[in-house]
């Protein structure tokens, strides 16, 4: 896909669109507040990074997010192993886990900010328990889904438990706790600005709402385009971990063999 | 008399089924020499994958004894290399690795087996393979590592569950060759599971003849043929009379459906 003629091409259909926004809106007149054109975006985001502001706003929120994804994937990582590997655990405690799940975690950040204040540690409690859930299913799946034939091999060669969860178990679970990581880096993030809209003093979730308030709409506008290029980031970070720890993984190496030959 | 490397006797397996129980294995009674290579041959469902896998200690019997080399099975031991059907490896380790896992297990130490590892990993052709991963290799290749797996701990006995079943003829008929090969310079008791009687016959200087419902050993047939066997030995009239006495057991019995 990656030719010269379909980048050109990707980029004049980017100029095209911003362009036909920018050209609409100044044609019917779409007021600023509703709508506002790209050049008022651009403006808006120029303006934020050139005080400061938004560098100071956006490293607060990414703290948040990396803090809670890490808490988070850790939790997940370590209650997905016990109730994986214990079958009083998984009896005792997941019904209450899924409970947990199915309950919209977004609802819980009122609460979580009453008990935890305005600061960074609702942030990322927040964060943390949004991100969970992926890493745990995963972690159990993957932890559950070795080969039979594989575990027959250890146990033919008289290993005990515990060398089959390090040499087999664990290894084999990593293409699934990477695809929790996956998920959950983006769940950590979304964590961490709702807890912002909720209270906050500080970050881009908290900057969206004051900006609200002053009806400053290029303003969230920028702010939104700020997040989608972070989320993007996190999960290229993400998906760079993965490559290198699933080099063998025939999922990772049929997308790495497709990039090697679109390239 | 050599010793016994494998002893079992009146060996017995029962699955339990919703409509009572179905015996894999009926009293089953058979000893083995040490150094000798054994093929077990018959249909799917006659109970020859069930006996290596108490062989292997990684399944109960249901009543008899077995015992490898005087003592008796209770577990997994570690004086035995087993290959399965499909070779197994983990595909995050490299060939080598996967070679030395057996000795990663049982904290044999890396250092004195790696030389070891080296030499079997030449002896089965795949020097300068064992820096590659498993899905760098062909089926046949993998499978020669698995082999070499199972030798690397020098284990006195090899269990072998259809070990080329899964491979196209032309390479089964080569890993036949390898596995003659690797035998006559290593003299390790063999174990081997097969539903092709050529196979059994190509390969064994004894092979046990079973039938299913119940899994009963109803042959125990010495093959006399010179070693080593070269392929062409499949068209001498030795071996077609050896392959037609052991089909014939099947056809009593009911038909063979492999």
């Amino acid at each position: 896909m990656r030719s010269t003629k379909n980048v050109a091409l990707s980029v004049l259909l980017f100029c095209a669109s911003v362009g036909a926004w920018e050209g609409l809106v100044r044609l019917f007149e779409v007021p600023a507040f509703i709508l506002p054109p790209p050049s008022q975006v651009a403006l808006a985001l120029w303006r934020g990074f050139s005080s400061g502001l938004y560098l100071q706003h956006l490293s607060h929120t990414l703290l948040e997010t990396m803090l809670g994804f890490i808490a988070g994937s850790a939790l997940g990582l370590i209650l997905g192993t016990a109730v994986a590997m214990s079958r009083p655990v998984e009896f005792f405690l997941y019904p209450y886990i899924v409970m947990f799940q199915s309950l919209p975690k977004v609802a819980l950040a009122p609460l979580i900010v009453v008990w935890f204040g305005l600061g960074l540690t609702s942030k990322v409690i927040n964060a943390a328990l949004i991100a969970f859930f992926p890493l745990l299913v995963n972690t159990m799946v993957g932890l559950r889904s070795a080969d039979e034939e594989r575990v027959s091999l250890m146990r033919s060669l008289a290993a005990s438990e515990r060398q089959i969860f390090w040499m087999l178990r664990l290894p084999n679970s990593l293409p699934f706790v990477m695809a929790g990581l996956d998920v959950a880096m983006i769940f950590a993030l979304i964590g961490a600005i709702v807890a912002e809209f909720v209270g906050a003093q500080k970050g881009l979730g908290m900057l969206i709402q004051s900006m609200n308030f002053n009806m400053d709409v290029s303003g969230q506008f920028s702010i939104l385009l700020i997040l989608s290029v972070v989320g993007l980031l996190l999960n290229r970070g993400v998906m760079m971990i993965r490559k290198r720890v699933l080099f063998w993984d025939p999922s990772e190496k049929e997308r790495i063999d497709q990039e090697r030959v679109s390239a | 008399m050599a010793t016994e490397a494998i002893s079992v006797q009146h060996l017995s397996k029962l699955y339990a089924t919703r409509d009572g129980g179905v015996a894999a294995l009926e009293r089953i009674s058979v000893a083995i020499d040490e150094g000798a290579f054994v093929a077990v041959v018959g249909p799917s469902g006659c109970g020859k994958s069930t006996l290596l896998k108490i062989l292997a200690g990684l399944l109960a019997p249901s009543g008899g004894s077995a015992s490898l080399r005087g003592t008796a099975i209770q577990g997994p031991r570690r004086d035995i290399g087993v290959v399965f059907q499909a070779p197994v490896l983990f595909p995050w380790r490299t060939v080598l690795d996967n070679v030395l896992l057996p000795i990663d297990v049982q904290g044999l130490g890396r250092d004195r087996f790696l030389p070891v590892a080296m030499d079997l990993l030449a002896l089965v052709g795949l020097r300068e393979f064992e820096r590659r991963y498993p899905w760098e290799l062909s089926g046949g290749m993998q499978q020669r590592v698995a082999i070499t797996r199972a030798l690397v701990h020098d284990p006195a006995m090899l269990l072998m569950d259809e070990p080329f079943g899964a491979l196209d003829a032309m390479t089964r008929e080569h890993m036949n060759l390898e596995l003659q090969r690797i035998w006559m310079e290593k003299k390790k008791t063999v174990f081997f599971i097969t539903h092709s009687i050529p196979e059994a016959v190509f390969l064994a200087d004894r092979v046990l003849v079973m039938t299913p419902r119940p899994g009963r050993v109803v042959d125990d047939l010495v093959i006399k043929l010179p070693r080593p066997r070269p392929l062409d030995v499949m068209t001498t009239p030795e071996f077609g009379t050896y392959t037609r006495h052991i089909r014939a057991r099947f056809n009593v019995k009911g038909g063979l459906d492999a």
